[in-house]
């Protein structure tokens, strides 16, 4: 199978990384039409017998940070924010009602982390190679992620639902 | 007496990523630490929970437009013939009119990108042929050249140092473009290969496109827009390969990373 086939079979979980990552439909495919045009203009920078699929997300990676930056949407980039810049967690408790939306509320950088090792289960060590970043840097982020993703759900377990009262 | 047991190892617990042999005393562990137990327990439940808010994803249909992103409009034989003799006849006008006639339908952005590619095709022909007159002013005067293109367009530019993939400057001129002015750079190998860079600086948008490609007659041209910038390098009776060396050299250097 050539690199071109196996691209077009990446679509689906790039669209899920994608849509997980932006939050809306419309935005998220057209973050991955822009990494389809980046990644076929590009194959020939592709290293035959590498991770074809950690490859491609790196070019979504580098594609949704010029777009971020391009329309200098108010995203905390940084994960070494102060937390006094961030929402109190009691605050987003009550406010945030999905677990999609408590997504989107994460730094970027933390997020892209956790979504590629829940969502695309990579290891630790494809996620650094994916994201150009040390793997201490992988372990520190994905654990604040975790744990602001956790306040921000308490109170509010995803499983447990409203309870119909008659 | 085992390894203290880290915060990355209770993360790489909840990953299922520790090593089978840390397994036994992070679980002994954690049933000695409950509430450590529970903080785990909800991570790989949040996990849980994500891949389950985002399965359906997978099964939805794929749009069409993501699907061609990957496959780039095809060279017909047929119009290149057809190209030959028009291009002799004349060139500008007709290439025109033929090249709407045979583009399907595309996003406003891609067309604008297209007619400029299409504009430094013109470009190209018409100047690269050239014995005595390929450019205005000469590769002499570099920094002359540069300083007054990048006046003229209103922004700094940079002729692209090419020798490494074997191009040398000629030189360059001032074109009229669709709304203003356009910069023209020449390059040419040692076997007498010609390559033009076409710089507009009126693309308008915050947007950039990906690098693209097209074919028209001989001539085959490698686009892209970075932001009000729009590039496109041209030559021909080079094989795409090697225009596309080309180009990513200049690429390289226009769009750093």
């Amino acid at each position: 199978m050539n690199e071109a086939q196996r691209l077009v079979e990446l679509i689906p979980r790039l669209r899920r990384y994608a849509r997980a990552l932006v939050g809306d439909r419309a935005t998220a495919d057209d973050l991955v039409q822009d990494t389809l045009e980046r990644a076929w203009a590009k194959l020939h920078l592709y290293r035959r017998g590498t991770d074809l699929r950690a490859w491609l997300f790196t070019v979504m990676h580098n594609v949704h940070v010029n777009r971020v930056r391009a329309s200098r949407i108010t995203d905390p980039l940084e994960d070494d924010m102060p937390e006094l810049a961030q929402r109190a967690p009691q605050g987003d408790a009550l406010l945030v009602r999905d677990l999609d939306r408590a997504i989107t509320r994460l730094p970027a950088e933390q997020r892209a982390v956790l979504l590629l090792v829940t969502l695309e289960e990579m290891s630790y060590e494809q996620v650094a190679r994916t994201l150009g970043i040390p793997i201490g840097t992988v372990m520190s982020r994905l654990s604040r992620a975790r744990e602001k993703l956790r306040a921000m759900m308490l109170g509010q377990p995803a499983t447990a639902k409203l309870k119909l009262v008659k | 007496m085992s390894d203290p047991v880290t915060e990355a190892d209770l993360q790489a617990y909840a990953d299922g990523e520790l090593p089978e042999e840390r397994r036994a005393a992070v679980g002994a562990w954690l049933t000695a630490h409950p509430e450590d137990a529970e903080r785990i327990e909800s991570y790989r439940r949040l996990a849980e929970e994500l891949r389950g808010t985002y399965q359906g994803v997978l099964d939805e249909p794929v749009p069409e437009r993501l699907e061609r992103a990957l496959r780039p409009a095809r060279v017909r034989r047929a119009a290149v013939v057809a190209m030959w003799a028009l291009l002799a006849a004349a060139l500008g006008a007709i290439v025109g009119w033929q090249l709407h006639a045979m583009r399907p339908a595309a996003a406003p952005s891609a067309d604008v990108a297209a007619s400029m590619a299409h504009r430094a095709v013109v470009a190209h022909a018409t100047y690269s042929p050239e014995v005595r007159h390929p450019v205005e002013v000469g590769a002499d005067q570099e920094a002359h050249l540069v300083a007054w293109l990048s006046k003229r367009l209103g922004t700094q530019l940079r002729a692209p140092k090419l020798e490494a993939v074997g191009y040398s400057l000629v030189g360059g001129r001032l074109l009229p473009g669709e709304n203003g002015p356009v910069a023209h750079f020449m390059y040419q190998c040692n076997r007498g290969t010609r390559v033009t860079i076409y710089v507009r600086s009126d693309m308008g948008s915050n947007r950039s496109t990906a690098f693209r490609y097209a074919r028209e007659g001989n001539v085959g041209v490698f686009y892209w827009v970075d932001n009000k910038l729009g590039y496109a390098i041209s030559s021909a009776d080079i094989s795409k390969e090697d225009l596309l060396n080309v180009a990513n050299a200049a690429y390289q250097q226009l769009n750093p990373p």
